[in-house]
């Protein structure tokens, strides 16, 4: 009788190496910002745009007198970060579904990337650095 | 198939207008003045117009994400959601009664301080 070599048995073990699956958790965080931003929108919608004169107040010290509590910086700097990484990543989906070719397809991806990191740096220097008072006659009655 | 061309369709839109939003705000460490001069060109009729659009496009984005939320995790809004589609049209019909006059009474006002 002859014997039959044993079948190609892999080398490595059986067990598949786990791999983060990024998709999924774009998935969630798609979800989980959006749900968080409909209340930082809406908040942002009625305070500039609804209450008082709307947007016909808004102006450098309209801004000053929000700022100077500290809660809506961190509303505004959530706001900044939540709604640019969700718009981004949005966007993605977009170039991926539209975008067929493959240089195309890279040059988009980066040029969001880009885009959405120097907004994140530049909102996030304006909403920490502003400070009104360092600017001379500011006409601010809070700063003396 | 609409709302998901709509979803779209604002969420390009409402990241735009983001990008130049932000780098309006950038312009506040620059100096009074300039944010002034920058925010001014905000407050007329056409751009307080286009702030009807802005507003009517985010409200039907996050109505509408909001019902694709409750589609993919309740077996309930999965079964009905050709009915919360309307009810998304009903609630963005509210939201836009409430926003749009105050917006238009806003517009062309002056703020003397
Ligand atoms: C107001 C609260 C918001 C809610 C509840 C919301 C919700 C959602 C949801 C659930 C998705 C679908 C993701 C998927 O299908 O996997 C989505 C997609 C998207 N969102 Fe938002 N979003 C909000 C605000 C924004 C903002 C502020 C922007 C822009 C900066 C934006 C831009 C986008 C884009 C570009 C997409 C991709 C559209 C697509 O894949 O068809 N969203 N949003």
């Amino acid at each position: 009788m002859t014997t039959i070599d044993a079948p190609r048995s892999p080398q490595a073990p059986a067990r598949p190496k786990r791999r983060t699956n990024w998709e999924k958790w774009g998935w969630i965080y798609m979800r989980v910002s959006g749900v968080l931003l409909v209340i930082l929108i809406f908040g942002h919608l009625f305070v500039n745009l609804v209450a008082g004169h709307g947007i016909a107040a808004v102006d450098w010290a309209f801004v000053a007198g929000k700022w100077a509590n500290p809660f809506w910086r961190v509303w505004d700097g959530l706001m900044l970060w939540l709604a640019l990484i969700h718009g981004g990543n949005g966007m993605r989906t977009l170039v991926n579904d539209y975008a067929h070719n493959v240089t195309v397809n890279r040059v988009l991806k980066w040029g969001i990337l880009l885009a959405v990191v120097i907004l994140i740096v530049l909102g996030t220097y304006t909403v920490t650095a502003f400070d009104p008072c360092t600017v001379p006659n500011n006409g601010l009655s809070f700063c003396k | 198939m609409w709302s998901w061309v709509l979803h779209r369709i604002t969420g390009v839109a409402i990241f735009f207008f983001l990008l130049v939003h932000v780098l309006d705000s950038v312009v506040l460490n620059i100096s009074p003045d300039a944010y002034n001069a920058v925010i001014g060109t905000y407050k007329n009729t056409l751009l307080g117009i286009g702030e009807m659009g802005l507003v009517a496009a985010i409200c039907f984005h996050a109505l509408n994400g909001l019902r694709i939320i409750a589609v993919d995790i309740w077996s309930w809004a999965t079964r009905n959601q050709r009915l919360l589609f309307w009810v998304v049209i009903v609630l963005w019909l509210v939201l836009m009664a409430g926003f749009v006059p105050v917006q238009i009474m806003h517009m062309g006002q002056e703020v003397h301080k």
